[in-house]
């Protein structure tokens, strides 16, 4: 058990962060659904090459955030630039070019389902017309299988599959546009820990492979302490905490600390 | 919810007028945008051509039993009393009128909104709880010209031709039902049937089958698209589907009877 606690601790996040390239800025971000104030007055800057994990309660707007960083809900109020593209200001044309530098994970893996592995794979290549060649695309997507360990898996329906798998293939589709940024909404939520463990060494391995700047909305502490360069816990609506693994551990908020017991 | 405003400033409704103003007004937005994303480039036909197998060619065998027993129940249930006045001759053509006019296009455009339309609320209601069409937006994708254009498009190209189809069988139904009772040829009996058909029998029935097609994929295609609350949403909106599809159809129906008898008045007055 000591021993398997120190693997973890072994393999953690280590890449070269351009502290002054700002990936993505969001400033006094504000959402509210009716009379629920989910977002009060969010700011956070994503730095090239950086994880963020972003810590916090069920239903609390960890998903709202990230969200609104791609444009899926509009925001109330606030400032939100991707690559220095103002998001709530482009037009769709615009907002689809952004995209294909955006990847993002869902939860479930959000696959086709009327759609196989290699469909699925193929399908946001196809349509962002980055390569319409059959032979091109094939090759694209058994790279990205391959990436992701799932290369048998290319023939099969997303409901032949697991929920790790579907997870993987889900990041497959993400990577397969090679996108700057990639927003991951749990990526380990409703695994068992040994695919948990497996998920977040991938996420490690995408970041120093594609040099990709990464937010992670994530309950699983273990995937946080392995990618996150940094961590920011939200509550109430803001957040309350942000550093480190190790500092937030110390933390003087006692439901801070919580976090990391 | 700033529609909702706008309409409570104005006009204080009970709430559950309200909520069907503001379906309604939302329904119609839906329906623009699918209008200017119809015309937009590039155009999805490898999609619309699998819709299309799906609503049309897979719904041949159920309109095609269906049409066979509606028309030999018809024949069988009208010949008693046209045999009582002596005008067993006008069966045919009585049975064609009906069901070209108005059975063949109705019942079917009805079983159509029960098989497709309820198919068409379900799997986007799933594609939406299970994030496949916010997975689609953010791979650069618009979801209303990939998923909703074309099955609006399939439903509304198909229905016509399954009405046709339904027809056919229907007086083929109906051909057995007369040669129970009587021998009659089958050249016979399709002349007579087509003797009392004329083109103000065939074009507004055709026309309206167009409407129905439209109706059952906009409507399927919107619940399924904003349906919410989890696998019991899901359900909701392939239910809501099928129901407003329905009502919607009889609607559409009594317009177009309504308009048909407008241009045939016109028609012999010119």
């Amino acid at each position: 058990m000591v021993d398997k606690k120190e693997n973890i601790a072994e393999k953690t996040s280590k890449v070269d962060i351009d502290v002054q390239d700002n990936v993505i800025e969001v400033r006094n971000l504000q959402k509210s659904f009716g009379d629920n104030h989910v977002l009060r007055d969010i700011s956070l800057n994503l730095r090239r090459g950086e994880n963020i994990v972003i810590l916090g309660k069920s239903g609390i707007g960890k998903s709202v955030l990230i969200k609104c960083i791609v444009r899926l809900i509009y925001p109330d109020a606030g400032v939100v630039k991707v690559l220095d593209h103002s998001i709530p200001d482009l037009d769709d044309d615009e907002l689809n070019e952004l995209r294909k530098k955006v990847g993002y994970l869902f939860q479930g893996g959000a696959l086709y389902d009327s759609m196989t592995v290699r469909e699925n794979l193929a399908f946001p290549v196809r349509r962002t017309l980055i390569s319409k060649n059959k032979n091109e695309v094939e090759r694209m997507v058994r790279e990205v299988l391959e990436n992701v360990g799932l290369e048998e898996a290319i023939d099969k329906f997303p409901a032949e599959l697991s929920g790790g798998m579907k997870k993987r293939i889900g990041l497959a589709r993400t990577l397969i546009l090679k996108p700057e940024i990639i927003l991951y909404d749990e990526p380990t939520t409703g695994l068992d820990p040994v695919t948990s463990k497996e998920i977040s060494e991938l996420l490690l391995d995408i970041q120093t492979k594609y040099k990709t700047s990464s937010i992670i909305i994530t309950h699983d502490i273990k995937c946080a302490r392995m990618t996150a360069n940094r961590i920011m816990v939200l509550r109430d609506g803001l957040f309350v905490a942000e550093g480190t693994y190790d500092e937030l551990k110390q933390s003087d908020d006692k439901e801070v600390r919580a976090y990391f017991k | 919810m700033k529609i909702q405003k706008k309409i409570n400033e104005f006009l204080p409704l009970p709430e559950w007028l309200e909520e069907y103003f503001i379906e309604l007004a939302e329904l119609t937005h839906f329906t623009g945008t699918v209008f200017r994303q119809i015309l937009k480039r590039p155009f999805e036909n490898k999609e619309l051509l699998r819709q299309a197998y799906e609503a049309g060619y897979k719904s041949l065998p159920l309109v095609g039993i269906t049409g066979f027993i509606l028309g030999l129940v018809l024949t069988l249930q009208s010949r008693p009393v046209l045999v009582e006045f002596g005008a067993e001759a006008w069966l045919p053509g009585m049975v064609s009128v009906s069901i070209i006019r108005e059975i063949g296009p109705v019942i079917t455009a009805l079983i159509f909104a029960g098989k497709v339309g309820s198919s068409i609320g379900a799997e986007l209601g799933s594609m939406r709880v299970t994030e496949q069409i916010d997975a689609m937006e953010v791979s650069g994708t618009n979801p209303v010209k990939f998923i909703v254009v074309t099955r609006v498009l399939a439903t509304t190209f198909m229905l016509p031709i399954l009405v046709f189809f339904a027809d056919a069988i229907s007086l083929y139904g109906s051909y057995m039902a007369v040669n129970i009772n009587s021998r009659v040829s089958l050249s016979l009996f399709f002349n007579q049937a087509f003797d009392s058909l004329s083109y103000f029998d065939i074009i507004p029935a055709t026309i309206k089958t167009v409407f129905f097609g439209f109706a059952i994929g906009i409507i399927g295609c919107f619940k399924g698209y904003f349906s919410n609350s989890g696998t019991e949403g899901v359900g909701r909106a392939a239910n809501s589907a099928v129901v407003t599809a329905s009502l919607v159809i009889f609607v559409i129906d009594l317009i177009a009877v309504q308009i048909a008898e407008l241009f045939s008045n016109l028609n012999s007055v010119f």
